[in-house]
């Protein structure tokens, strides 16, 4: 009873014969446009994806065989994985203290509060930019070419991915800060050092630590696979067992990597906490 | 009458209070830089000798080389082929995942085992997962197209969780209170909430995809990373660089598309 009333009080109001619809055609159009476009990419992918069929069906198979003859974990190689590992991490830190030296100056020119000019802005953003699309893996070949084989190659590397990733997260926060600090220090004749040190530095310093520290837990993960072009860590003895199918110490690797990258975030989120 | 007051200079207060542990931290800070840098192998020599193979690296790579462009479509397109497929069943695998590790939905022992399933595929990185199933499948897009597919559900399988945990818990007492069941009140109650974000998510995932499908190829998983490996193998410095060129711009185009999605959808 009651909503044929509702009915009637909604005709004064709205056309007869209207239905209530979530979307006006226009809105409906697109929507099936988006499936279409999404579809049609899946499908174009699918047909003409250079896939071996039978391998696809046996993929299955071959993973659980995988597993079998990687259990159990084999623990003999335990030292020679250790001080792997402590390298891998040594690697992740002077790799995250190296890329502040970059990253510091690439913040202060990309921010537009502190950036000299455009010039030197545009140079800044072309850093973070390049920085951060080139992948940690392309970066250790190029510095393995360059440098040879070794951690050198592989700190370089996880250092210049970072650039991109800290340099825009600083930079943000340059440009976020209180505008007054700097006023004050500007009127009372403090120059261009002064105003950051004074009043640029006190306010961004937490976040420069916890972005700083976030990389480092970042930056354990990637250096866990430098090893595989030959630029030190981990990666290089888990490349070796997996090439001479000794499956178990390889086992004994992944679970080192996963027990080494868990333990790294729970420090780093621990941290963050306290500077933040 | 006021005690005249002692001329002093004023400091800027330290960000660590505590002199004791500010400068603690200096020295840790300084020992441990010395630890590191002493006991890792570092051949200083060979590093020295790298200063004039960089001066001949990049001057073979100038100018960049496209006249393979052949290779480098056929790579390209290998990999754009491995996204797309693996966001699509990625993000397929990664919702039953994220409904078992979301604490207000999931019974205790799923929740654990939905978060070790996501803890496990986060942790690994996209490179070490495709030598294993390298290994386990064979050599080109198949075993690229596992990697990204756990690579995605870590990712979108730990900001769904979230997701589910922050939905408005009372359309669920709703559904339960009208007598749904569990499919039910997932369809008509949980669904819909965490719709915009996944959508969302997927847009992302795709992107990041598209640049860890540009790597995987390096250990063999298919994509424009095998031509770039092979291209540095060989020394044709000037073919890798035009492939990094082109790389570098497809992912600044994706990006730019993907955030402008992003943007619209919210």
């Amino acid at each position: 009873m009651s909503r044929e009333t509702g009915a009637t009080a909604a005709a004064t109001t709205t056309p007869v014969g209207y239905r209530w619809q979530r979307y006006t055609p226009l809105q409906r159009f697109g929507r099936y446009a988006a499936y279409l476009i999404a579809a049609t990419g899946v499908y174009w992918a699918l047909r003409t994806l250079d896939v071996h069929w039978p391998w696809v069906w046996s993929a299955p198979n071959e993973i659980a065989d995988m597993f079998n003859r990687m259990s159990p974990p084999d623990l003999r190689r335990g030292d020679a994985i250790l001080r792997a590992m402590l390298e891998t991490i040594h690697i992740a830190t002077l790799a995250t203290a190296l890329s502040l030296l970059f990253s510091l100056p690439t913040a202060y020119i990309s921010a537009q509060n502190t950036t000299p000019n455009a010039a030197t802005l545009w140079l800044g953003r072309f850093i973070l930019v390049a920085t951060r699309s080139v992948n940690t893996i392309i970066w250790a070949l190029l510095f393995v070419a360059i440098f040879g084989p070794g951690v050198m190659a592989g700190i370089l590397a996880i250092a210049f991915r970072s650039i991109g990733f800290t340099g825009k997260l600083m930079a943000e926060a340059i440009e976020e800060i209180d505008r007054k600090p700097v006023e004050a220090i500007t009127a009372a004749g403090g120059d261009k050092t002064k105003i950051v040190i004074f009043g640029i530095i006190p306010q961004v310093l937490p976040t420069f630590l916890a972005v700083t520290i976030l990389r480092w837990d970042i930056n354990i993960r990637e250096s866990t696979v430098l090893g595989l072009v030959g630029a030190g860590g981990i990666g290089l003895i888990l490349q070796g067992a997996i090439d001479t199918f000794q499956w178990r110490t390889a086992s004994t690797i992944l679970i080192a990597i996963l027990i080494v990258v868990i333990l790294g975030e729970v420090v780093s989120s621990a941290l963050r906490k306290r500077v933040l | 009458m006021t005690a005249a007051p002692r001329p002093r200079k004023w400091r800027k207060p330290s960000a660590i209070a505590n002199p004791v542990l500010r400068y603690g931290l200096f020295v840790t800070v300084f020992a441990y830089l010395y630890w590191a840098v002493a006991t890792l192998p570092i051949n200083w020599d060979r590093i020295l000798q790298g200063f004039p193979r960089a001066v001949r690296i990049f001057s073979n790579a100038w100018p960049p080389n496209f006249t393979r462009s052949g290779l480098m479509i056929s790579g390209f397109t290998e990999s754009i082929q491995m996204a797309i497929i693996a966001t699509v069943l990625g993000v397929a695998i990664s919702i039953p995942v994220a409904i078992m590790a979301a604490r207000n939905i999931a019974p205790p022992p799923v929740y654990a085992v939905g978060r070790a399933i996501i803890i496990v595929a986060r942790s690994f990185h996209p490179i070490i997962v495709a030598i294993i199933f390298v290994k386990a499948v064979g050599f080109g897009a198949l075993a690229g197209i596992f990697t990204l597919m756990l690579y995605s559900l870590g990712f979108v399988g730990k900001l769904l969780a979230e997701a589910v945990e922050e939905i408005d818990p009372g359309q669920v007492e709703a559904m339960k209170a009208a007598g749904a069941g569990f499919f039910k009140t997932l369809i008509f109650a949980v669904f819909p909430q965490i719709l915009p974000r996944q959508v969302g998510l997927s847009i992302y995932q795709l992107d990041s995809n598209l640049r860890a499908s540009a790597v995987v190829g390096v250990v063999g998983a298919g994509g424009i990373g095998g031509t770039l490996m092979n291209a540095f193998r060989r020394f044709d410095y000037d073919f890798a660089f035009a492939i990094l060129l082109v790389l570098i711009a497809i992912i600044l185009i994706s990006e730019g598309i993907s955030g402008r999605l992003r943007r619209g959808l919210s």
